[in-house]
């Protein structure tokens, strides 16, 4: 009986977290008509994608699309590469300042972009970076989490593989992508969607650095119509929607691995 | 240090991990700790786009403590990160208990719950305008269809912060409750059996073993949520800009204000190093308070 109870319990908690996104669905599926007479309806009364289709032609939205998409996936890239690569080498070499260096790295996590923003774009302005989806991708690619967590991970692949690979004569970058890269994948994968959803998430660096429509990301446009004066609600859902589509696949495809990083300490940025 | 255990005598194997970190390194250095030296360099400057900067000392700051817009938005926050700290720790606790074993559907609810902590601030913010609208918003109209409301969820005051607050909850519970699942899972079962079999309640069980071993996770939770709290600021500009009035505007919204609408960089920056200097104090309480309960035990 508890265990009726407990379920059911967890089941209308359930319902808390899905139900605003599913109105945003359904209302997005709803012609402008039904959006805005009484009584409403939980289903579309005649569901429709023209919202989508409105979408889609007005603005640039495959433009923003684009550039969510560039910004997205090339700084993953870049942000698996070098925290990788900074993992192993504070992980399986000695050297000094070594403890130093992690421990700064790890002591920025208190500084926030939000307390560094005017800085940045002066420095990004003085770089020629304002403007440019560069100006997004390669600032925040430093990232103290992403080293936290391949440093831990590489820790723990034994010594013996390493020294090994050493006497059958591999170089040093040679043993990293051949011995350390395939035994550090698990890890690797979870930076890479941690990474993946931050950037396509991200409002803050897009915000500072983009003013021109052409590099807008989708984040920043979407707030950016959602800040208008007379807000068009139908268009304005059907983009929230598609926005959110790649995330919600990604993470349905990959769930094993939030969870991985989340019990690993928690990632963000 | 073990530097002699080890066999890494060549020169190659001294040059490779600086060649490994250089990358890292150089983006961090960059943009992380040279912005923040200049930051507070700039703290000290009357600083204009336009019209250049002046050497003040600390002026900046003295302004700051005259400016009454700057304390309201303090004020604000604080009221926010109080808010919204102590609700997310026991939420995401509360959500993770339950959910710490598996089966029992324990997968599906913990993505459920999760769902919202993967969606853009934007997005959430965009949803729950759409929800709380006062006269389009399906809240209020299911309010008025059993004769109550209509509730002024963003456009009064004290509404508008409470609203905030409850939805930056919503989605940030997820996040935390898996990694507290995640500290649930690390306590040896045998730590519980023990206690069971000296016939201890399932309330003793929690007071005495549960929480003082999930201490160190409730120490990471707490002080990530205040950080993020204290930095909060994409959900409030979708949501209510700030308003009504200043109701809802916090600190980060009047620095990047200051800055880049009203040109005063340097004033700007001293509300940042502020903001640090806060940031850093909550992190040490916290750290402080937490060695204070080992001491206790």
């Amino acid at each position: 009986m508890s265990r009726i109870v407990r379920t059911l319990l967890l089941f209308l908690i359930s319902l808390i977290f899905l139900f605003p996104m599913l109105w945003v669905l359904l209302s997005a599926l709803k012609p402008q008509s039904e959006l805005f007479t009484f009584p409403l309806t939980f289903l579309p009364a005649h569901p429709t994608l023209d919202n989508f289709a409105t979408a889609f032609k007005s603005g640039d939205f495959f433009l923003y699309f684009g550039n969510s998409v560039f910004v997205t996936v090339v700084a993953t890239l870049l942000t698996v590469v070098i925290n990788v690569m900074a993992g192993y080498a504070l992980s399986k070499y000695y050297f000094k300042g070594r403890d130093f260096i992690f421990y700064a790295m790890i002591g920025t996590l208190m500084i926030p972009l939000q307390a560094i923003m005017v800085p940045i774009f002066l420095l990004l302005k003085s770089m020629g970076l304002l403007n440019s989806l560069w100006g997004i991708i390669i600032p925040p690619a430093a990232s103290p989490t992403g080293v936290f967590l391949a440093r831990q991970y590489i820790q723990t692949i034994p010594n013996s593989f390493i020294e090994a690979a050493r006497m059958d004569g591999g170089g040093e970058f040679l043993i990293f992508r051949r011995v350390i890269v395939p035994l550090a994948t698990p890890i690797i994968a979870t930076i890479a969607i941690f990474s993946f959803m931050w950037r396509w998430n991200d409002f803050l660096w897009p915000f500072i650095v983009i003013t021109e429509r052409k590099n807008m990301t989708l984040q920043l446009a979407l707030a950016n119509f959602v800040g208008q004066f007379q807000v068009n609600w139908a268009s304005l859902l059907a983009m929230t929607v598609v926005t959110m589509i790649p995330m919600v696949i990604v993470f349905l495809a990959l769930q094993r691995y939030f969870v991985t990083g989340l019990t690993a300490g928690g990632v963000k940025a | 240090m073990k530097a002699k255990a080890r066999s890494h005598g060549t020169f190659q194997q001294t040059l490779a991990p600086l060649l490994f970190l250089a990358p890292n390194l150089l983006i961090f250095t960059l943009f992380i700790v040279v912005p923040a030296l200049q930051g507070i360099r700039m703290s000290l400057f009357k600083w204009s786009l336009l019209d250049g900067k002046t050497f003040v000392g600390f002026r900046n700051f003295a302004l700051a403590f005259r400016d009454p817009m700057f304390w309201q938005t303090l004020g604000n926050t604080f009221v926010y990160v109080l808010a919204v700290v102590p609700l997310v720790l026991v939420l995401s606790l509360a959500l993770a208990l339950p959910l710490s074993k598996e089966g029992g559907g324990a997968g599906f609810f913990r993505s459920v719950y999760y769902m919202p902590a993967m969606l853009s601030l934007i997005i959430v913010g965009i949803a729950w305008r759409w929800i709380l609208g006062f006269d389009l918003g399906i809240v209020n109209y299911a309010l008025k269809s059993v004769g109550l409301g209509p509730v002024p969820w963003l456009i009064k005051g004290s509404m508008a912060m409470t609203s905030l607050v409850v939805v930056t909850v919503w989605t940030r519970v997820g996040y935390f409750m898996m990694m507290f699942i995640g500290g649930l899972q690390a306590i040896p079962s045998t730590f519980y059996e023990a206690a069971r079999i000296d016939g201890a309640g399932r309330f003793d069980i929690f007071r005495r073993i549960t929480l003082p071993l999930l201490r160190p996770i409730v120490l990471v939770v707490a002080v990530l949520a205040t950080i993020e709290a204290f930095k909060a600021y994409e959900l409030i500009y979708v949501m209510t800009q700030g308003g009504p009035g200043s109701s809802t505007k916090l600190l980060v919204q009047y620095i990047y204000q200051s800055a880049f609408e009203e040109d005063r960089l340097g004033y700007a920056s001293a509300m940042s190093v502020i903001l640090l200097v806060i940031i850093g104090i909550f992190t040490v309480i916290q750290f402080a308070a937490q060695r204070g309960n080992y001491e206790n035990e």
